[in-house]
Parts: C-alpha cells; sequence; structure tokens
C-alpha cells in the first residue's frame, strides 16, 4: 500500500496550495521577526536590534494599544459569548417568529464592517445623531458616544457586538440543536423548570459551541482593525488606538521597522493568549 | 420501549400543565414574541430604515441626519451622482471587487481541494504533523503586512490584481483547507480503491472522482469566502493601493471624506455596496450559516 499511497496521494497535490501559502504567508511571518529589528525603507534597512520594540513599549501613544485591544476583546467576547447563548437557547426554544429574528439577528454580519462603522458613527453623533435625540425625547441626556475619551472604545465594542453576535448565535443554535431531546424530557418528568432547563442541560452541554465562540471572538477581537477604522480612527487622541490601527498609522507615516515590530507583538500576542486558551477550554470540554 | 412510556409521560404532564394555564402560557409566549419583535425592529430595522431613508433625501435634508419621511425623492439622482462620481470609480470599484472576488476563489477552490484531499488521506503519514500545524497556525496568527509588501514588491506583484489574489487565497487557504480535509474525511477510501483497480491514476481520480463528490462543501466555501473577500477592506488597503484599484470597501472609504456633507451619497453608496451581499444572503442563507457553524465546531 505505501507504494501506491506514495503515487496515489502524491504531495504534489500539496504544491500549488503550500506554494502560495509560502510565499504569501509564511514568509513574510518569518521575515517579519528580522526586519522588526531594522530602520527599513522596504529599499534599504539598517539592523537596530530591539530598538522598535522598545520604542513600542515605552511610548504611550503606542503601548497604550496593548490595554485597548484587550479590553477590546474581552468586551466584545464576552457581550457575543453571553448574548448570543442567551439568543441561542431563545431561538431554539418554542419561540414565535424564530426563523425571522434568526435571520434579522445574522444579516449585519454580512454587511461590510467600514459600512456599519459610517452608518453608526453619524447615528452616534453627540448633538444631532439619531441615537442621542432618541434618547432625549425620552429624557435621558445622551453621552458623547465615540468624542468622550472613556466610552469611545466600548460604544465601537457595542457596534462590534452589533454586528457580529450573528455568528455566535448560530453556532450556539447548532450545538444546542444537538443537545438529545431526552436530556430535556428526563428532566421534564422529574418536574424542573425551564430557567432548570436551561441551567443544567443547555448552557453545560453547549460548551464546545461555547469555546468556539470564545476563540474565536477573542481572536477576531484582538486582531480587529476595520471599525475601529471607519469609527474613531483611532481618536480621539490616540486613545482607541488598537494595535492593528497602531501598525496602520506608523506605516502610513513610514516606519515600516516599527510597524513590523507592531506586527510581531501582535502575532506573539495572540499566540500566547490563544493556544493556552484554546487548550484549557478543549481540556474542560463535556463529552455527549 | 422505555422511551414509550417516557414521552406519555411528558405528554400527559404538559396536557396537564397546559390544561392548567393554558391561557396563561400562551400568553405568555405571545407577549414574549412581541417584546422580541419590538426589540429587534429598534436594534436592526432602525439602522437599516435610517441609511435607506436618508439615502434618498436631498443633501439639506439628509443633513439634519433623523428619519423622517423625506419632502422630496432624490432616489436616481442620489444613486446617478454616487455612481459616477470621480470618473466612475465606483463602477470601475465593482468591476475591480467581482475580479477579484471570482479570481481568488476560483483559485483557493482548486488548490484548497487538492491540499485538503491530500492532508486528510495522508493524515498520520511522516509530515502530516508539520502541515497541521502551519494551516492551524494560519488561522489564529494575523499576517505580517510590511514583509508581505516587501515579498509582493520583489516579485513585482505589488499594486496588481493578481498579487492582492494571491494574498487573499494565502489568507483564506488554512479555513478552506481544514473544511475539505474534514469532508474528504466522510468519503470512504473504498472510492479510492475501486478507481485504481479501474485504472485511474491520482489525478484522474482527485478531479473525476472525489471533487465532484466534494460539492457540498464546495458551494459553502464559494459563498462564505465571496463573502468574506468582497467585504474585504484590510488588504486592498495595503496591497492595492492607488484609486484606479479602488475595491467597493475603499470607494466607500474615500467617500467618506470627500462626502462630509453629502450623508445622502455616502449613505447610497452603503446601500449598493450591501445590495450583493442581500442578494447571497436570500438565496444561500443556508451555506452560509453551514460554514459557520462547520468551521467552529470542527476547529
Amino acid at each position: 500500500m505505501t507504494k501506491l499511497t506514495i503515487r496515489t496521494y502524491s504531495y504534489l497535490f500539496l504544491v500549488p496550495a503550500f506554494l502560495i501559502y509560502f510565499v504569501f504567508y509564511l514568509l513574510p511571518t518569518a521575515l517579519s521577526l528580522f526586519f522588526s529589528m531594522t530602520r527599513w525603507t522596504l529599499t534599504d534597512w539598517d539592523y537596530i536590534g530591539f530598538d522598535n520594540y522598545v520604542t513600542f513599549f515605552s511610548e504611550t501613544a503606542l503601548s497604550i494599544g496593548f490595554r485597548n485591544t484587550l479590553i477590546y476583546a474581552v468586551v466584545t467576547c464576552g457581550l457575543k459569548v453571553i448574548l448570543g447563548l442567551l439568543l441561542g437557547a431563545f431561538l431554539t426554544s418554542t419561540a414565535l417568529f424564530k426563523n425571522y429574528l434568526r435571520s434579522v439577528i445574522f444579516f449585519p454580519t454580512l454587511l461590510s464592517t467600514i459600512a456599519v462603522g459610517i452608518a453608526f458613527s453619524i447615528m452616534m453623533h453627540p448633538s444631532s445623531g439619531l441615537i442621542n435625540t432618541s434618547l432625549a425625547a425620552l429624557g435621558i441626556n445622551g453621552p458623547d458616544w465615540l468624542g468622550n475619551t472613556k466610552i469611545a472604545l466600548l460604544s465601537v465594542a457595542l457596534v462590534d457586538v452589533w454586528k457580529g453576535v450573528g455568528v455566535a448565535t448560530v453556532i450556539y443554535i447548532a450545538g444546542i440543536s444537538g443537545i438529545p431531546a431526552e436530556y430535556y424530557e428526563a428532566l421534564k418528568i422529574d418536574g424542573g423548570s425551564s430557567m432548570n432547563a436551561f441551567r443544567y442541560i443547555t448552557v453545560p452541554l453547549s460548551r464546545p459551541a461555547m469555546n468556539s465562540v470564545i476563540i474565536l471572538a477573542f481572536i477576531g477581537g484582538l486582531r480587529s482593525f476595520d471599525l475601529i477604522w471607519a469609527m474613531t480612527k483611532g481618536g480621539p487622541g490616540f486613545t482607541t488606538d488598537l494595535i492593528a490601527s497602531i501598525i496602520y498609522k506608523q506605516y502610513q507615516a513610514g516606519f515600516y521597522g516599527l510597524a513590523t515590530a507592531g506586527n510581531v507583538i501582535l502575532f506573539v500576542g495572540v499566540s500566547l493568549l490563544a493556544f493556552p486558551l484554546y487548550k484549557y477550554l478543549t481540556k474542560s470540554e463535556v463529552y455527549l | 420501549m422505555s422511551r414509550d412510556i417516557s414521552r406519555m409521560l411528558v405528554e400527559r404532564v404538559d396536557r396537564s400543565r397546559s390544561e392548567n394555564m393554558g391561557i396563561s402560557k400562551q400568553a405568555r409566549r405571545v407577549i414574549v414574541a412581541v417584546i422580541a419583535l419590538v426589540l429587534s425592529t429598534v436594534i436592526f430595522w432602525i439602522p437599516f430604515y435610517f441609511v435607506i431613508i436618508n439615502s434618498f433625501k436631498n443633501q439639506a435634508e439628509s443633513a439634519l441626519m433623523n428619519m423622517s419621511w423625506p419632502k422630496s425623492f432624490h432616489i436616481l439622482e442620489n444613486y446617478k451622482a454616487v455612481l459616477t462620481a470621480s470618473d466612475h470609480m465606483l463602477v470601475r470599484a465593482f468591476y475591480n471587487s467581482m475580479l477579484l472576488t471570482v479570481l481568488s476563489i476560483g483559485v483557493l477552490i482548486i488548490v484548497s481541494a487538492m491540499a485538503g484531499f491530500v492532508l486528510q488521506r495522508r493524515d498520520g503519514g511522516r509530515f502530516s504533523s508539520v502541515f497541521n500545524f502551519l494551516v492551524l497556525a494560519g488561522l489564529m496568527i494575523p499576517p505580517a503586512i510590511v514583509p508581505t509588501i516587501w515579498v509582493l514588491d520583489s516579485i513585482n506583484l505589488f499594486k496588481t490584481l493578481s498579487g492582492i489574489t494571491f494574498v487573499e487565497v494565502a489568507l483564506h487557504f488554512p479555513f478552506a483547507a481544514i473544511l475539505y480535509k474534514a469532508f474528504v474525511a466522510t468519503l470512504p477510501r473504498e472510492i479510492d480503491e475501486s478507481a485504481l483497480i479501474d485504472g485511474a491514476g491520482g489525478g484522474r481520480l482527485f478531479f473525476n472522482i472525489l471533487f465532484p463528490l466534494l460539492k457540498p462543501v464546495t458551494s459553502t466555501i464559494i459563498v462564505l469566502e465571496s463573502i468574506n473577500v468582497f467585504n474585504d477592506f484590510v488588504n486592498p488597503l495595503y496591497f492595492f493601493p492607488g484609486s484606479n484599484n479602488a475595491t467597493v470597501q475603499l470607494t466607500l472609504y474615500n467617500f467618506m471624506s470627500r462626502f462630509t456633507t453629502s450623508w445622502n451619497l455616502l449613505f447610497a453608496d452603503i446601500v449598493l455596496i450591501s445590495i450583493p451581499m442581500l442578494i447571497l444572503f436570500i438565496f444561500f442563507n443556508k451555506q452560509i450559516v453551514a460554514g459557520m457553524t462547520a468551521g467552529a465546531v470542527k476547529g
């Protein structure tokens, strides 16, 4: 069989894919380790050791990106995990109009992030935006959603959740629909309420789905760029800058070595957080 | 047998409950549904309506940023203005985006299906753990931007359609390969064996026999990745700059600074750009959801 395997399942099949993957992804990733230690003009470079990393960690305008990125990832991921679970449980129950509701919640995930960001930044205008004029009609004085440095990052995170909760919801729906109906029947016979069913069956047995949502949303949050760029461009000042938007700013300014150092920090950060999280989550999974 | 008994018991419990509180339970269901409908309208429909209705207004009226009914409709005028602005930039952008989407999905499907086939059939072999690790890493680790530009530039592909196409293929390859690998695992090896006995080689086996059987996962990947590539903003921003090269997402970004006072035109652009996705959503809802959940639950 081995000879047959070599001929039939030839590694030649991998060549086109891995050639493209190598040249346009793996090679640049490997090169970034070197170029992050240079002062770089694309045509010429000087080796400067860890200077770029030192700059990144010492300048507030750059290091604020770590804190913001972590906050953004945790907030968006947390809200998607919780809201997705509640929506998923609701939309697998006997609720009326659930197909319609599922479509409405899901549709924003297909929209362009830039379009969503522009529309919401107009609606979040402090004085004449739709959100604050509506709140004013109810007698509430709405905040300056994107201009107040304390809440601007959270406002963008909320829009991110608005757009992305649909994916979390459909993943939960797939997970919850896979729970055998007998468990719910058994609980019913024992006189459990629907709250009990949610607490003792749905939540623990949708753990695989929850883990997927956590991983996807967390990595997505750490990497996100489009929405913050469309809504605040990192402002006011640089209070809402994420690592990805700092990379873009340094790139635009022509600091290619510094931008690449940002890239390396981002991917080291993602691997250091995401791989252990993934390991931890899959270890504590409950199997049916 | 015991299952039947438990079903009967449940039904009896159900019936006795609904006899006791049939009306209140029904009423609760209706109340919950009404609340859900109101919330979904406020949270999701109002933003859609706001964008659409403002794209019908004239500039002065859209500057008020409210959702009142337009005093006068300027539908054709606005949409024509957006399409012809900057020497028909949006039309060119639609052409570029469509071409980029078709090319990258075409290449992606062929190379990932081939790779997924061999990766699955030789799973557990000598190099499989290396390949699997490389593919998984691509799912998590964000691409290095400037070195990619440097690589593109050194092979004269920077700012070219082929360059950005290869980048899109490389970045979406891990997801597609994992889906294909998982699906190939469901095709029994007996198919391979009988094809080989009939004298087919590896190439014939894959292209004539297995690839057609992969159609369900192929259609899922086509739909899902078309959305991702069409909506991609970051990669064209970095790797495909220049006003001649604009993709639809970049026109939106350019118009944002250009039309700072003409919300009506900006909104018309948003509506035009969202229409292809709406059409995909209506026709391929199932594949989209299947793709998103399959990728997640497998990974």
